[in-house]
């Protein structure tokens, strides 16, 4: 492992690209799984049985979902704007993923001298002994939720149809209300943390409690803006199938919307890390099993939330989900900083 | 490595910025000019101001641009019409030949580096981009940060205060 590339030992790219293919891997799984997981849950929510024919309890269904999405025809309506309409599925799709690049899963490991953090944007560095990572982590995360709203409101201006066109608007619209909430609520996060590196906030929580335990309202606000802002239900108002048939993918068909589809459940999978990691302690836990275990548990024990949320609550009408973003998570949000702030100065 | 890197991403910006411009569509406008400020966002990132480039994609890219593709969708506006006045030709190429000469005048003139200040990349490295800015903003520059809090409210009360018939 002699060789050097722009001053860095060859190990570090090797590592590098394991890291991105394993975390790759795996989120594409959980992606393909959690809708498995989601159509089994609520079936034996409402006491159903959900899908049992493909394979030993309907095991291999994902799979056969996306082999029947790939065959399906590719459909473009004639006067829809086609540049904007095949880039929409795809500006969705990416910042879904690449979310993950900042997010600590594990202890800082050691494979044959070299110490490898269990972090895609980071590396150790020998020098001062620790772990560095990208010092705006959750800034990052915060800019590319952002960016995933172009994929909808582009999907929805661009099939030229008025059901999509109204998803894409009401999406945008909620969307922008509900990112100042959420952004508002991990505020008093940094707050405590005194830091924007995820690796320092996962520390703090090591050394003290969890955030989720220090703040509580800005653990639940956060949590339920960011289903909010991925538009799951109860605030799937962007599709709303009853009145919008689907609102802004209501043209897609074939692969374009399972990448669609696809993004909803990558940043389901995504937001639940983001929320373990600056509420839920991150990869820490008991010390008998490795940090990656306890970062995984922790996250599907958030997604199985949102499936169970999905199971309980009706769809909200559109002024209720307005007022609640506006005239309700906003106001917390902003009284919760304040308080902290006291609390922090004292 | 660095030049070259900038030299690509640079590139990507000119392109992009000549398409905002050039596009008939206004959404692919709207979508070049994203696609430019992706590219400052990077240009950021090289000079060791990763906050800064954090905040251009969320407040550019992600919230204004956001709001000009909305009134944009709102208004369904699908193609600008062709018709251009020879006024708007007129006044156009004299700015752009005015801005021109002061590049040159700027390039000829003066050093391009600019004066150095007391902040460097090990001390951003060492007390991080973020910390520094907050802590110039909240005490060097405390004055104009409070202005500009009331500018904004001001616009705020301004826009309820229009789009409400009766208050």
């Amino acid at each position: 492992m002699g060789y050097e590339i722009l001053g860095l030992p060859m190990a570090y790219y090797i590592a590098m690209v394991l890291k991105v293919l394993v975390v790759f891997v795996f989120v594409l799984l959980t992606v393909a799984y959690s809708t498995y997981a989601e159509r089994k849950i609520i079936g034996h929510m409402q006491v159903r049985l959900g899908p049992m024919r493909t394979g030993w309890h309907g095991l291999l269904q994902p799979i056969a979902d996306g082999v029947k999405l790939f065959f399906k025809e590719e459909i473009i309506p004639s006067k829809a704007d086609k540049f904007a309409f095949l880039i929409a599925p795809l500006i969705a799709l990416v910042p879904a993923f690449i979310g993950f690049a900042v997010i600590p899963f594990g202890e800082t490991i050691e494979v044959g001298g070299y110490k490898i953090p269990l972090q895609i944007a980071a590396y150790y560095d020998t020098a001062s002994g620790q772990v560095v990572d990208l010092n705006v982590g959750v800034l990052y995360i915060l800019a590319l939720a952002s960016i995933g709203v172009y994929g909808i409101v582009l999907a929805g201006w661009s099939s030229n149809s008025k059901y999509s066109l109204l998803g894409g608007l009401r999406s945008s619209a909620q969307m922008i209300s509900y990112e100042l909430a959420a952004g508002l609520a991990i505020i008093s996060v940094f707050m405590l943390s005194e830091s924007l590196s995820l690796q320092k906030i996962v520390a703090d929580q090591a050394n003290g409690a969890w955030y989720a335990f220090k703040q509580p309202l800005a653990f639940i606000l956060f949590f339920i803006c960011s289903i909010a802002e991925i538009n799951r239900t109860p605030f799937d108002l962007p599709e709303a199938e009853t009145e919008l048939v689907s609102g802004f993918c209501t043209e897609y068909s074939s692969m374009k919307y399972a990448m669609f589809f696809m993004a909803e459940y990558a940043n389901m999978v995504t937001v639940c890390a983001v929320t373990t990691t600056l509420f839920l302690g991150g990869w820490h836990g008991p010390g008998f099993l490795p940090g990656w275990f306890w970062f995984v548990a922790k996250v599907y024990f958030l997604i199985f939330t949102c499936m169970w949320i999905r199971a309980t609550y009706p769809r909200y009408r559109y002024d209720q989900l307005m007022r609640l973003g506006w005239k309700v998570f906003l106001p917390l949000t902003l009284i919760n900083i304040v308080v902290t702030g006291i609390i922090v100065s004292l | 490595m660095e030049t070259f890197f900038f030299m690509i991403v640079a590139a990507v910006a000119v392109l992009a910025s000549i398409l905002v411009i050039t596009c008939k569509n206004p959404i692919n406008s709207a979508l070049s000019l994203i696609l430019t400020f992706f590219c400052l966002a990077t240009l950021y990132v090289t000079l060791d101001a990763p906050f800064m480039a954090a905040i251009q994609v969320l407040v550019y890219a992600g919230a204004i641009m956001v709001l000009i593709v909305f009134v944009i969708m709102l208004l369904n506006v699908r193609t600008e019409s062709g018709r251009r006045s020879s006024h708007s030709v007129l006044f156009g190429s004299l700015i752009g030949l005015f801005t021109l000469f002061q590049l040159f005048y700027l390039f000829n003139r003066s050093s391009l580096t600019g004066q150095k200040g007391t902040i460097d990349s090990a001390l951003i490295n060492k007390v991080g981009h973020t910390e520094l800015i907050g802590k110039a903003l909240y005490t060097d520059f405390l004055l104009p940060f409070e202005v500009t809090s009331i500018l904004l409210l001001v616009a705020i009360i301004g826009a309820v205060v229009l789009t409400k018939k009766k208050i």
